[in-house]
């Protein structure tokens, strides 16, 4: 079983590794999402310092859905994901392999260009731990949601924007907490309990979206 | 043995659609006299808020709304989680038959929440807690119904929409936990099982009334929907 899902891993790593540019294009995306903001605002350093937790935590939920609908499709394409829903391991053992490559792969870069963006908006560099680790504990959570979503999506007309109606309302918890973490610490108290409730919402769906993502495979390919 | 039989006769949509009619019937005039009732007490027989005025007369339709809103969100997703785990066709119809009232009934609490706003609050919208998981609950019934939309095979589209209702409905109190969390305005609940409503009592009948008529209404449109849904599928 854990040798499937360390399979499962390594080979979805490699395939991002030999199309590098699909990788880049979400980070790319990330940026300048967040770049536009003090376009559109105005260029005011405090009213930047308070938005800059909202904006990166908005970009970072945009691009992670925007890099959703690789997730399962060219998979889905050539007949690979049916084999490995025929295969001997289990479905969610699969399921939760591809999700962490791709967190692997589009997640863990945008934490850690984060701080970069973070400068851009000249947000004080203790809230920077802050950032990366609501961050780091936020995008498997948005990973795991969203692939369900994605799951459900699978070969559909009008994938990606129906993908992201269908996931972005359930990234709203996470949305919340995570910025809530930053602003906690920018108002110079603890942010342990959002941390703490992130890290909660990341044990829950890492426990039982696997499942649901297995059994949204099982309905999109049959 | 045949009590189970009997229990089933019904999940078979051939068997189901006369029922459908005449209890659809039966509620659709239940509905119509009990909101008449209801609208007649509301506007009529209830007193003037000391506070808010005849503005307030709007609760009539507010909180009814609001309750059905989110209570048929719970009913639809019962009736595609019994339709995963039996794997009976029904289930699927009814879960697609009440989407659409839930949405309507989401949106008509949104909409009059804002006109009930701008009197009392001075804004249509505020970004208060309520208001905003009112607002993320539409979205889930419309990606329900954007979902079942874009799927061409009925069955699949069924359970499609079955998985995405239980996912929602372990998220729902995720999400109005933490959007409470987040920011609260809204003034509390004026009906609680545990105390004494903070009311006059011929405003309490008057949204009972409402509340009632709007189940009935709800029955009933879900039930003629659901029987569009068996003709068309069938």
């Amino acid at each position: 079983m854990i040798a499937a899902a360390r399979c499962v891993v390594a080979r979805d790593l490699l395939l991002a590794l030999r199309r590098r540019s699909d990788v880049a294009t979400a980070l790319l995306f990330f940026v300048i999402v967040a770049s536009l903001f003090p376009l559109g605002i105005g260029a005011e350093p405090n009213l930047l310092r308070a938005i800059a937790p909202g904006v990166i935590w908005v970009a970072a939920l945009l691009s992670s859905m925007l890099s959703l609908g690789r997730l399962f499709a060219a998979d889905h394409a050539d007949g690979t994901l049916e084999q490995m829903l025929l295969g001997a391991a289990p479905a969610g053992v699969v399921a939760a392999a591809k999700v962490l490559a791709h967190w692997l792969v589009s997640g863990l870069p945008l934490v850690a260009i984060a701080p970069l963006i973070a400068l851009q908006y000249d947000l004080p560099a203790p809230l920077y731990g802050t950032l990366v680790l609501s961050l780091l504990l936020g995008t498997p959570v948005l990973s795991l949601i969203g692939a369900v979503g994605a799951a459900l999506t699978l070969g559909l007309r009008g994938g990606g924007v129906l993908l992201s109606l269908l996931v972005l309302p359930l990234y709203v918890p996470v949305l919340i907490f995570g910025a809530g973490s930053v602003d906690m610490a920018a108002a110079g108290l603890s942010p342990q309990g959002q941390l703490q409730l992130l890290a909660a919402m990341l044990v829950t769906s890492a426990a039982f979206a696997p499942w649901a993502i297995a059994a949204a495979l099982r309905i999109s390919t049959e | 043995m045949s009590a189970t039989i009997k229990w089933f006769w019904f999940a078979s949509p051939q068997s189901f659609f006369p029922l459908a009619g005449t209890i659809a019937r039966v509620c659709w005039l239940g509905a119509a006299l009990l909101a008449g009732a209801g609208l007649y007490v509301g506007f009529f027989v209830a007193p003037t808020d000391a506070q808010q005025g005849e503005a307030y007369r709007i609760i009539f339709i507010h909180v009814p709304a609001a309750w059905m809103s989110m209570f048929l969100y719970l009913v639809m997703a019962s009736w595609a989680a019994i339709g995963l785990a039996l794997n009976t066709r029904l289930s699927g119809m009814m879960a697609s038959a009440i989407a659409p009232t839930g949405a309507l009934f989401t949106f008509i609490a949104l909409w009059t929440g804002a006109l009930w706003g701008r009197p009392t609050w001075g804004a249509y919208w505020v970004w208060d807690a309520r208001l905003t998981s009112e607002l993320v609950l539409l979205f889930l019934y419309l990606g329900f119904m954007a979902l079942q939309a874009a799927i061409d095979d009925p069955r699949r589209a069924d359970r499609a929409g079955a998985l995405l209702a239980i996912v929602g409905v372990v998220n729902v109190p995720i999400i109005y936990y933490s959007v409470q969390w987040w920011n609260t305005l809204h003034q509390g609940a004026s009906v609680s099982l545990t105390r004494a409503p903070s009311m006059a009592s011929t405003m309490l009948t008057g949204m009972l009334l409402m509340a009632l008529a709007f189940w009935l209404y709800s029955i009933a449109a879900a039930l003629t929907r659901v029987r569009c849904i068996i003709l068309e599928r069938e």
